[in-house]
């Protein structure tokens, strides 16, 4: 029984991560229909921008709270404008066509961060200095938590409560929640739906960003082509909580990561990556609309 | 009609640079291209760039000697990065062989794209030879492909008998790499051996090169209760695995074979890997003269330690270069056959047919990674020395006799 709170421990961890990643899905899609492929390489920029200002600020040498902080908030930041100019440049242009032509621009993104990323970057993996040593924590019965697990969920959490006071308590939130119903009319009532939608990627980046930390963080292990599989896995987990729902992406990145540790513990670890589509696969068969999603009929 | 007008002199520029660019490429000088394939970039990209260091000082050696020529003709190594992919190492071998000209190959160190490479080496006629590809089916490709470290069979007997006899150890797990050849052939060799001794495999699990989390396996291990766990990976996975084994409660020492050796190792697992064993070529703490001299020669060079890699790269380099000079005292005509002039005729297979008998005849040559004889198989047979990891630095702890 030890084994399997243990695993789920893991799973948890695991999954608050690809929480946060399909949170930035989620929202952009609820914005503006875009199935923004390039997020999961935000995050690999996020594990990048999170190693050089590590560097920069020296933290390797001298690990303290307030500098791994300062690393995550730098991160973030450099995401968040990486963001803003993804949606300027590459968006925008496209916005008054087709949503097939946005998803192919957003591919094409894709792929230039990566090759931007060997190019800049280089092929090779870089490990990420330890910027907080870890520890272990005993949860009884012999299972354990490390310290870094504990600032990964503690971290998640954080955020995605913040994320939630910004949509539900805020005017901006509420402009947010606006152009999600309806571009023209929210345009109407006075809101500047560009802004609104820079914001948004904005706020996606940044989860993005502190995602890519946070497993640099456990998983020293950074490379330009770390964020593929991520991103994909991600993106299942909100189709699975209901794409455009945020409580839906929580959910659905927790589902997911539960049950990739599962399989791998205790069927086999070549089906790590299988079991993300074939829960697609069932949520599509059963649920098309997702978990918390609403089955909306579009008018033809 | 404008357009084709206008066309016409731009028609005429690229010509006349393509005919001066084909005139000053093609080199007229006669001379001994050797090819060179490894990782130099990807996940394991410090085999590929210890080789070349390895190669590349073995070269400067042969420049300080003689001028930088074997024969008569002046060697040129030429190196091809595969980016740590088997089909880029199947490219990178079939370029240099039509493109490069080379007429003998050097590479590769995982056994995965050795394996991947071989094929193409042993179809043109080329001799290629592996420095440090451990798995046995690497040199069963062909009578063309050599290797200069021992096999897979051999490392996991010497890891079963260490584990066994010298720490005394009956229940071990294994956790191994499903998509790399080197990983579940070591693995199976360990096991056999380990069961033959009177232990016991209390648990298998699996993964992936490239995965980043491995905690779900390693959890399952732990349930198993082993009394140490077998990990024949690469070391960029076995340094991650080491640190989560450790935030799991894992206590037990790791042990591993020759793919941990890197100086990467230390560096990504870090306190996590003290404790830990793992077999190797050779041990920098060996004071046998040959070693030492190229130590200091490698460290002059490149101002650090060279790892077991790099070593065995030396001496697969040297071993070419004596038998391309054998083959030169021995019939200066058929040497001949080796230039990248005579490339593509029936004088340079009549050369590398030769230069294959020479090295196939190769005994007891004095390398730095220990006397080199090689068998039947185009295997050398060479002890093995067990490393352990003390206090963040790797320790020599005694050497298994074939």
């Amino acid at each position: 029984m030890a084994e399997f709170f243990q695993q789920l421990v893991n799973g948890i961890t695991w999954g608050s991560v690809y929480a946060l990643i399909a949170l930035g899905y989620t929202m952009v899609y609820g914005i503006l229909k875009l199935i923004n492929f390039a997020h999961g390489d935000v995050y690999m920029l996020g594990a990048f921008f999170a190693y050089y200002s590590a560097r920069w600020l020296g933290v390797a040498e001298h690990p303290t709270p307030l500098h791994a902080l300062g690393v995550l908030l730098l991160a973030m930041a450099g995401c968040a404008v990486v963001g803003i100019v993804i949606e300027r440049a590459a968006y925008k242009p496209v916005r008054r066509s087709s949503r097939l032509a946005a998803l192919i621009t957003a591919i094409g993104v894709s792929l230039l961060l990566e090759n931007a990323g060997i190019l800049i970057f280089g092929p090779d993996p870089k490990f990420f200095p330890q910027i907080i040593p870890s520890t272990n924590i005993a949860l009884g019965g012999g299972v354990t938590i490390s310290n870094q697990q504990v600032i990964i969920l503690v971290v998640s959490v954080v955020l995605m409560i913040g994320l939630r006071f910004i949509v539900l308590k805020t005017r901006v939130g509420k402009a947010m929640q606006a152009v999600s119903h309806n571009h023209t009319a929210a345009a109407l009532m006075g809101i500047s739906v560009d802004r609104i939608i820079t914001f948004t990627f904005m706020i996606g980046s940044m989860l993005a960003a502190a995602a890519g930390v946070l497993v640099a963080l456990q998983n020293p292990k950074i490379e330009p082509l770390m964020g593929i599989m991520p991103g994909l896995k991600a993106f299942v987990a909100a189709v699975l909580g209901g794409i455009g729902n945020i409580p839906g992406a929580v959910i659905g990145g927790l589902i997911m990561g539960i049950a990739e540790v599962m399989v791998v513990g205790y069927l086999s670890p070549t089906y790590r990556d299988a079991i993300a589509f074939v829960l697609l696969i069932v949520i599509l068969l059963v649920r098309p609309a997702g978990i918390l999603g609403r089955n909306v009929a579009e008018k033809v | 009609m404008t357009s084709r007008i206008r066309l016409r002199p731009a028609l005429g520029g690229v010509l006349a640079i393509t005919l001066l660019a084909l005139g000053c490429g093609g080199s007229t000088q006669d001379e001994l291209v050797i090819g060179e394939y490894g990782s130099l970039s990807g996940n394991d990209a410090t085999f590929g760039q210890s080789t070349k260091n390895g190669v590349e000082l073995a070269l400067d050696e042969l420049k300080a000697a003689k001028d930088g020529k074997i024969g008569g003709l002046r060697v040129r190594i030429v190196v091809e990065d595969d980016q740590g992919r088997p089909e880029e190492a199947a490219t990178a071998v079939q370029k240099l062989i039509n493109q490069d000209r080379v007429c003998a190959v050097l590479g590769e160190v995982a056994s995965s794209r050795s394996l991947a490479a071989a094929p193409i080496s042993q179809a043109a006629g080329v001799p290629m030879i592996s420095p440090s590809s451990t798995n046995p089916r690497v040199t069963q490709v062909g009578d063309y492909i050599f290797r200069m470290c021992f096999i897979d069979p051999f490392q996991g007997t010497v890891m079963a008998k260490f584990a066994a006899q010298n720490l005394g150890l009956k229940r071990v797990a294994i956790l191994k790499d499903v998509r790399n050849d080197y990983s579940v052939g070591l693995a199976q060799f360990y096991a056999d051996a380990f069961v033959k001794l009177g232990g016991q495999i209390v648990g298998e699990q699996a993964y992936s090169a490239g995965d980043q989390d491995f905690r779900a396996q390693l959890t399952n291990v732990k349930g198993k209760n082993p009394q140490a766990i077998f990990v024949p990976g690469y070391y960029t996975e076995v340094g991650l695995i080491a640190r989560q084994a450790r935030e799991l409660g894992i206590t037990v020492p790791l042990l591993g074979g020759d793919g941990w050796e890197s100086d990467q190792l230390l560096e990504i697992g870090g306190p996590a890997l003290n404790g830990c064993y793992y077999s190797n070529h050779f041990s920098v703490d060996n004071p046998d003269p040959r070693l030492q001299s190229f130590l200091k020669a490698y460290r002059a060079k490149y101002g650090a330690d060279p790892d077991a890699i790099g070593g065995l790269a030396y001496d697969a380099a040297n071993v070419l270069f004596l038998s391309m000079d054998k083959l030169a005292t021995e019939n200066a005509e058929t040497f001949k056959g080796l230039g990248s002039a005579a490339a593509g005729s029936d004088a340079r297979r009549a050369a590398t047919t030769r230069l294959r008998e020479i090295i196939a005849s190769t005994r007891d040559y004095p390398g730095v990674t220990g006397t080199i004889t090689l068998d039947a198989n185009r295997n050398a047979r060479k002890p093995a020395v067990v490393i352990e990891i003390k206090d963040g630095k790797k320790v020599y702890n005694t050497t298994i006799n074939p």
